[in-house]
């Protein structure tokens, strides 16, 4: 088998026997790059600074990583490799400083291998609202790859990465990965430092890993979790050893069933798939029960409340001081603050800055912020009600499998694409999407399994145990 | 002012807290380094940077708050005031709301119309800005240059009730609250390097009125005086506007320290909507009882405490003890020198005398003399032995000051030694008596006071070492024999 | 709904200028986002406390000590312009004084 197709652990595995080396590896990656992101287009910039001859399997101080590549989505601030956020505003950002996912990668024996694309600033469903260019759905030539972590999934279901990291603030992880068809676990809130990830908004955004396998998921997890003094949001927490949890045993395990979820209209296949997964867990002898929950509605409606509230006042910074675009069309000091940032910002991201200054506005914040806040304490008091009966819950990651590009122009179409994820960082815990099929057009369906706080361990046993179940080897879309 | 209106001032007081590091990063706080060297990702706001809090600066702020008794939030949090200038560079400060961290408390000024209660509405920690500066002169400058060295420095902001009615409380109120700042050794409330700043509310309303008036601020008063002389100029301009029936307009206005006027700054109006949300990036802070009882145990003695017990310790006059206290540095010389020389009266005679002189003289702080309480007290000790007089005890006073010497090497290595060799001191007295018959013959018709002319010729004779109690007793002695 | 008046007024907080087009556009998307955000008002929430922090931390602190900060060239590396190593903008006329 060439050796872009293998999975993270398998490729850990050949190394650690000796079977492989290092340098095949990185050159079959690299050959599978050069042949087929013309196409998908999942990098906005590769590291040209890997020095091949050079790599090394041993002597990092972890040594998860041996040497391989990791593809990080460009949101994250990489020292001497430009950090865009796929924005006109960072188009030549060169940061002095590296995120501490990215220490920690590294620190792991994981090199930098690119920066995968993304909507602008990781706001939006589909890659499209990337300012360079869109990322294509490996799976289908004029076909989304989701968003915004959009081009991390394709970069790994096109084999052009072994992992990859991307950051979750309303499901972009989950999202793409499910119609990407490869695995994404968002990880509870404060389990991964924040410090180095571009904000979008604050209180929602967490990083987490994109990988072909449930396995690769547990070591990326054993790489990044951990309290970082340089995050007063991160928490210390006896993270696990997240691989002695690839267990194939759902055995008394119990698993709801969102009645809210399932009662909401959505695609007839998506369904059909996701429910035929659950009988499986179930028939291995997971409990399985339905549930009532908050509708999930509520929880969109309260999260474009916080999530553009807060991105209004993240994205101020960019104001041409500093960093950054400035205008060339600049007479006077708010000349240079409203061209440059109308020069800089894509329409989406205007759209979501203006949602977010009105609702933060004089006369608003108790109609839209508090409110919005308050219903967060519902839904957050309601899974953890829900948590004390049941283990995990699930649903479908997404209402459908990949749309079109440019199929969705409306904006409100495109938040609906959200609905299933979103809950899950309003309340701050953790979920994946994990493959459990394809539709007849041959495109991925997503499987979404959420658990309580800090329990992602379960997650991962229940979704190994699916994975084997389902035994979906990882496939690979006919890319020419 | 006026029987007829009633002024009303609120203040507004900025200080940076003397931390080591920053409020949410690591980079120095020291004033005066090249521009942008003390800085890093946090306090530039570049992407994806994080603030994390300073626990010196919480507990300063903790300090103040106690000390100008007020109330410590239980449950406080952090938020961000959002608007755009070139010196915010996140584009919003991390600030404190509804919740911050010292409410309700209160400082009782003295004035000449007796003893006035001023409450504290809050104190909340929040960041300092940058500093702008214009590139060459203002007039052919096509620039500004940004220097983010203080952005970040902490700073306490303390907001007063409009409980303030002449513009001389208002000062009195800024002098108690400087002293107890640097009684507490949180700030250095330096005005000139910035680190104290003071913007105030000003409006008058006829007595017996109980809606306040159309209230204007006043910014960029530069020294106490600036503030008392600007209120006092709006307080008139505002007392005019009233009486012609024109309208006062709720605006900014600067002071103009040269023509000594205030002045509108309009424009500043059009964005006051600062769009307030609680700060994601940092966590609340709760202080439960027993670490506010732990600051409050250690606060040092405040000013007006120290001064009664000055007062009731060391029996010298309310006078004495209020200048004494005016800083803790000068207390504490104070009583260093009680310590070894027990005259609390005589010590504070030569604190508030010979030691001020010089260091209003010398425009110096405390800490750049030499001098200290232990060789005050032993000066001291040597006039009263009868070592030094009085007299040159202020030349050898100089000399401590100057270099930290001991009184004892400086009286032996100038020849200072007051001359009390009963020989030597009643050969000049002869001489002088010789020198002077009609002094001698005005004396003996009664006129007693001429005796101090003629000590004082012996001092002159001897460079000021004669001891002159003994030079008295010899002429008094001398003069009955004649 | 937001009218046109509004949005223009909302821009101008957030430093965005936006066409004439744009401002329609934006008040005709704005009032839709807002009427779908109006389903909140179905959930009673009188007497709940808002949310802020997901995760219970508290006192999250470091100690008042200093370290190296970033050199200067980095500092100033990214700025699109510069003088005497600080950060160069247009002139601050004084009706732009804060």
């Amino acid at each position: 088998m060439e050796l872009y197709k293998c999975s993270l652990s398998e490729l850990i595995k050949m190394l650690k026997e000796n079977r492989v080396k290092l340098k095949d590896i990185h050159e079959s990656i690299s050959f599978r790059i050069s042949n087929v992101d013309k196409r998908i287009k999942a990098f906005v910039s590769l590291n040209n600074n890997i020095k091949i001859d050079q790599l090394k399997t041993k002597d990092y101080i972890d040594d998860y990583l041996k040497g391989l590549p990791v593809a990080f989505k460009d949101n994250m601030s990489t020292e001497g490799i430009k950090t865009t956020c796929s924005s006109k505003m960072l188009k030549k950002y060169n940061p002095p400083y590296d995120a501490t996912v990215v220490k920690k990668v590294k620190k792991s024996g994981g090199i930098i291998l690119g920066k995968t694309n993304m909507d602008e600033y990781a706001m939006g469903s589909s890659t499209e609202n990337s300012a360079f260019f869109p990322t294509v759905n490996p799976w289908g030539k004029n076909r989304v790859p989701g968003g915004s972590s959009g081009g991390s999934a394709a970069a790994v279901a096109a084999g052009m990465a072994p992992v990859a990291l991307g950051s979750d603030t309303g499901g972009s992880i989950r999202q793409p990965a499910s119609f990407c068809g490869v695995v994404g676990l968002k990880p509870t809130y404060g389990a991964v430092s924040r410090y180095g990830l571009v904000a979008f908004a604050s209180s929602l955004d967490q990083i987490g890993p994109l990988a072909k396998k449930v396995d690769d998921i547990a070591i990326m997890m054993n790489v990044i979790t951990g309290k970082d003094k340089n995050d007063s949001t991160s928490i210390n927490n006896n993270y696990p050893d997240y691989t002695k949890y690839l267990k194939n045993d759902v055995k008394g395990m119990k698993i709801g069933i969102p009645n809210q979820y399932f009662e909401m209209e959505f695609d007839d296949q998506v369904r059909n798939s996701v429910i035929s997964a659950v009988k499986k867990l179930e028939e291995a002898g997971a409990e399985v029960k339905k549930v009532d929950v908050t509708g999930a509605e509520y929880a969109l409606a309260a999260y474009y409340i916080i999530a553009t509230a807060e991105a209004s006042s993240n994205l101020a910074r960019y104001d041409g001081v500093r960093y950054g675009l400035r205008s060339d069309n600049v007479n006077n000091l708010r000349d240079m603050f409203s061209e440059t940032r109308k020069e800089g910002f894509g329409e989406e991201v205007k759209r979501r800055i203006m949602l977010g200054t009105y609702v933060l506005s004089a006369g608003y914040y108790d109609d839209f912020y508090l409110k919005a806040q308050k219903v967060r304490t519902l839904i957050k008091n309601d899974f953890n009600k829900i948590f004390k009966e049941f283990d995990l819950m699930v649903s479908p990651t997404t209402p459908s499998t990949a749309f079109k590009l440019g199929e969705k122009r409306d904006p409100l179409e495109m938040y609906a694409a959200d609905i299933f994820t979103v809950p899950v960082n309003i309340a701050g815990i953790p979920a994946i999407s994990i493959p459990c099929g394809f539709d007849n057009k041959g495109l991925p369906i997503g499987f979404q399994i959420m658990g309580p706080h800090f329990k992602e361990e379960k997650i991962i046993q229940a979704a190994y145990t699916l994975e084997k179940i389902l035994n979906l080897d990882i496939k690979y879309p006919e890319l020419k | 002012m006026d029987n007829k209106y009633e002024t009303i001032i609120g203040l507004e007081v900025h200080v940076q807290l003397d931390t080591d590091s920053k409020i949410f990063c690591s980079c120095s706080t020291e004033f005066g380094r090249e521009p942008n060297t003390n800085t890093c990702p946090i306090c530039l706001g570049l992407p994806g940077s994080l603030p994390v809090l300073n626990k010196k600066a919480v507990d300063y702020l903790l300090m103040t708050g106690l000390a100008l008794n007020c109330e410590i939030a239980s449950y406080s949090k952090f938020d961000r005031k959002n608007y755009f200038y070139p010196d915010l560079p996140k584009a919003y400060q991390i600030s404190q709301y509804d919740l911050p961290l010292a409410k309700n408390g209160h400082i009782n000024v003295k004035t000449k119309e007796g003893e006035h209660r001023i409450g504290i509405t809050r104190i909340h920690l929040e960041e300092d800005a940058g500093k702008l500066i214009h590139e060459g002169s203002i007039d052919s400058s096509s620039g500004s240059l940004v220097d983010y060295n203080r952005t970040g420095v902490p700073l306490a902001e303390i907001v007063s009730e409009p409980d303030i009615r002449t513009p001389e409380q208002a000062r009195e109120y800024l002098k108690h609250l400087k002293k107890t700042l640097e009684y507490l050794k949180v700030s250095d409330c330096n005005m000139e390097e910035g680190s104290l700043r003071c913007d105030a509310n000003i409006s008058l309303r006829p007595y017996g009125q109980k809606e306040f008036g159309t209230k204007v601020e006043l910014k960029n008063m530069n020294s106490f005086k600036a503030i008392e002389k600007a209120l006092e100029y709006e307080q008139k301009r505002q007392r005019k506007f009233i009486e012609s029936n024109k309208d006062i307009i709720q605006e900014t206005r600067t002071w103009d320290e040269n023509k000594n006027i205030t002045i509108s700054m309009r424009g500043k109006e059009e964005a006051n909507d600062y769009r307030y949300f609680p700060e994601p990036d940092l966590v609340p802070i709760e202080i439960d009882q027993e670490s506010e009882s732990k600051i409050k145990d250690n606060l040092p003695e405040l000013p007006n405490k120290r001064k009664n017990r000055f007062i009731n310790k060391y029996n010298i006059p309310e006078y004495d003890a209020e200048v004494l206290t005016d800083t803790r540095e000068l207390a504490d010389f104070f009583e260093d020198c009680v310590l070894e020389y027990n005259d609390p009266k005589e010590v504070s005679n030569w604190v508030m005398g010979e030691f001020l002189r010089l260091i209003n003289e010398e425009k110096m702080s405390i800490s750049d003399t030499k001098i200290n309480g232990k060789l005050l007290a032993d000066m001291l000790k040597l006039i009263e032995k009868g070592t030094i007089s009085t007299k040159i005890a202020k030349t050898v006073f100089a000399e401590i000051f100057y270099t930290g010497k001991s009184p004892k090497d400086i009286v032996e290595e100038k020849g200072l030694k007051q001359i009390s060799d009963q020989d030597k001191l009643e050969e000049i007295v002869k001489d002088i008596i010789a020198d002077n018959p009609d002094v001698i013959e005005d004396i003996k018709n009664g006129k007693d006071r001429a005796i101090g002319f003629l000590v004082g010729q012996v001092m002159k004779e001897t460079k000021g070492k004669a001891n002159p109690q003994m030079v008295n007793k010899m002429f008094k002695e001398k003069i009955k024999q004649i | 709904m937001i009218d046109q008046k509004e949005v223009k007024y909302i821009a101008n907080l957030a430093s965005l200028k936006l066409s004439e087009d744009q401002v329609k556009k934006f008040s005709k998307q704005l009032s839709d986002i807002l009427d779908y955000i109006e389903k909140l008002d179905e959930l009673k929430t009188d007497n709940i406390r808002p949310t802020s922090y997901t995760v219970p931390v508290k006192n999250v602190l470091r100690d008042d000590v200093v370290k190296d900060s970033l050199d200067i060239k980095k500092v100033l590396k990214n700025a699109p312009e510069r003088s005497n190593n600080q950060f160069r903008v247009p002139k601050i006329m004084d009706e732009e004084k804060k």
